[in-house]
């Protein structure tokens, strides 16, 4: 059964796909006049597949954030094609790209730091509703408690401030917003670190329920090859800028090629394997 | 199953180095209720061991390490003993407390990156802590500094010792947030939750760092976190933490190889596996625990696990469990313990 799902997504063409991307960013230190330039991204080729979970994994530094930020275009790339579905958007105007902002969201990592703390639960997800001129007046307001209830928070709690939410409440905040307005493409920016095991599992069951609701497609950005190891089902793996390893999620944890992703998949599995001796009665 | 009931006085007589009895601590509000923030808390920790507690965000576990340091903040309450080397932490006065915090007890921060001063050197943050509690010339607390800074294994002592925060990587902050804690080497480090947003391979080289420092110096530890996989290898002890309360405590190998509270069952089930065999799909879900940690301004009388827990039964809505000692040196607060 997962096979044949598997095999009907394959035959899909890619959602998106960059080509050949490179950025880099010129930064100057302190106090000095000499500029030095980074390579944040170097000849990045990446694909990624209608309703499947992309992650991105890679050491802090390596580059997933920009790679994300280029592909969402909230930052222009210097070099390099960016397709979604079927157009080439990287020479767009902000005015041309107006039909793709709904399309692509994004959820970061702080999410206290990403909600306006002036802003009720109600508001922070009806601004986009607003924005786009979707929907009005009660509707929006209406359509912002459907959505809270969707992502598991309680309609009642509309009029709080997303001060008073917990970490993995706001979490469910922040996705609640990002459907808001249906796109296709979910980008997850380290969303999931900084949160316990407890809150981590149920964002995960969620993001699990709301794929199939909404036909969505993950690219999940992290460091923890071990999250990503439960649920991605294609594996990217960055190294200083570029991509050194793709594949399916077998393929990447059952042979890795390059020297880095070996050396993440042991730190990982160390510690994985040295809990399951530690607790001979967990189920395999 | 035999369950004896236990009280605090059967606690059997170690080399106690800090021992925390009926602990709790109160937060007012203004609005609400005051919220409990620990409730009637035990925990023990001899000299030289390595104790992890383990437990979901707003448990309590900060609260804990905050009033055994005296940092909780003002107008908080906290009533009960903790005893360390037989000294009663909160009925001391500041000025002597001052001298206990950062020589005899130290912390290790979540974020280094916070806890050291920007304007800095880093080294030199770390002579202060030795100028303020040893009386040291200006080149002696050089030295040291850079010892202790070999010691957590940065090799590049000259270059650490001269740079500001900003100028080092994360792990190398760690490190130095480590060397910070060690400096005057006390008896007891507190690390909450140290490894939080590192990625795996600086994380499983600060866990060694930790590991060393227990063999090298027999410095006791206690060991905030979230994940039970961080505490394998180096923990004598754990104690698992929910809604301000010790619910299961006992040696590693007996907890985590038969968790006998349903929450802490819970907690371990969710450690990752990788290539679970699952994909994100309706359908193949993860193991979870439902719901969130309790409101603490309005505790019902029961067990507080109750509403997210599996084996509840009627007596677990109305009654507090005690605790109980059904294996030795294996305490449990449950009713079901043993289903």
């Amino acid at each position: 059964m997962a096979a044949e799902q598997a095999a009907k997504r394959a035959v899909k063409p890619a959602l998106a796909r960059v080509k050949a991307l490179s950025k880099q960013y010129v930064q100057r230190r302190a106090f000095s006049r000499t500029k030095f330039v980074v390579d944040a991204l170097k000849n990045v080729d990446l694909e990624i597949q209608p309703e499947c979970l992309t992650a991105l994994v890679g050491s802090s530094g390596s580059g997933k954030s920009t790679l994300a930020s280029c592909l969402a275009m909230l930052e222009k790339a210097d070099a390099g094609e960016i397709w979604f579905e079927r157009e080439e958007i990287s020479h767009c105007s902000a005015r041309e790209l107006a039909w793709l902002r709904p399309k692509i969201q994004m959820v970061f990592q702080d999410s206290a730091g990403a909600l306006n703390p002036l802003f009720s639960a109600a508001q922070i997800i009806a601004e986009p509703l607003e924005v786009q001129g979707r929907e009005s007046g009660r509707q929006v307001r209406r359509r912002a408690c459907e959505l809270m209830e969707e992502v598991g928070l309680s309609a009642d709690w509309a009029d709080r401030s997303a001060l008073a939410f917990s970490g993995g409440q706001r979490q469910r905040l922040a996705i609640a917003r990002a459907i808001a307005l249906q796109p296709t493409l979910l980008i997850l920016d380290e969303s999931l670190s900084g949160l316990d095991l407890v809150t981590q599992a149920q964002i995960l069951n969620l993001l699990a329920d709301i794929r199939v609701t909404h036909s969505l497609t993950y690219l999940l950005i992290s460091h923890d090859l071990s999250l990503v190891g439960q649920v991605a089902d294609h594996i990217a793996v960055m190294h200083r800028g570029t991509i050194i390893e793709r594949g399916t999620r077998q393929e990447v944890f059952g042979g890795a090629q390059h020297e880095h992703t070996r050396e993440l998949l042991a730190s990982t599995q160390t510690l994985e394997s040295a809990f399951r001796t530690a607790r001979p009665g967990m189920r395999p | 199953m035999q369950s004896v009931p236990c009280h605090a006085s059967c606690v059997d007589e170690g080399v106690g180095l800090l021992r925390v009895r009926g602990l709790s601590v109160n937060y007012p509000s203004r609005v609400h209720s005051p919220v409990l923030a620990l409730r009637q808390l035990d925990l023990e920790i001899s000299a030289g061991e390595a104790v992890g507690i383990l437990g979901e965000s707003g448990c309590g576990k900060s609260t804990l390490a905050l009033s055994i340091l005296g940092l909780l903040p003002a107008g908080a309450r906290a009533d009960g003993s903790i005893l360390f080397r037989n000294e009663e932490l909160l009925r001391l006065p500041e000025a002597r407390l001052r001298r206990i915090r950062g020589a005899k007890i130290s912390l290790i921060h979540q974020e280094p990156g916070l806890a050291l001063s920007p304007v800095m050197r880093v080294g030199e943050q770390i002579a202060e802590i030795i100028g303020a509690h040893r009386s040291l010339k200006r080149k002696a607390r050089k030295q040291e500094a850079e010892s202790i800074l070999q010691e957590v294994h940065l090799t590049d002592t000259k270059r650490i010792y001269a740079a500001y925060p900003h100028q080092l990587s994360g792990g190398e902050l760690h490190r130095v947030a480590i060397a910070q804690a060690l400096a005057c080497r006390p008896d007891l480090v507190i690390a909450d939750e140290p490894t939080r947003s590192l990625d795996v391979t600086v994380q499983g080289e600060i866990l060694g760092v930790l590991q060393n420092l227990k063999r090298k110096f027999g410095t006791a530890l206690m060991f905030i976190t979230h994940n039970p996989a961080l505490l394998i290898g180096f923990t004598d002890r754990v104690a698992v933490m929910y809604a301000g309360r010790v619910v299961e405590t006992g040696s590693l190998s007996r907890v985590f190889g038969r968790p006998l509270h349903p929450y802490t069952r819970g907690l371990l089930e969710l450690v990752p596996r990788s290539l679970r065999g699952g994909d994100l799909t309706a359908g193949t879900r993860l193991p979870a625990i439902l719901g969130g940690p309790p409101d603490l301004h309005c505790l019902s009388p029961g067990c507080a696990f109750e509403p997210r827990c599996s084996l509840r039964t009627g007596i677990c809505r109305s009654e507090c469990p005690e605790e109980l000692m059904p294996e030795t040196d294996h305490r449990v607060s449950c009713f079901n313990h043993g289903s």
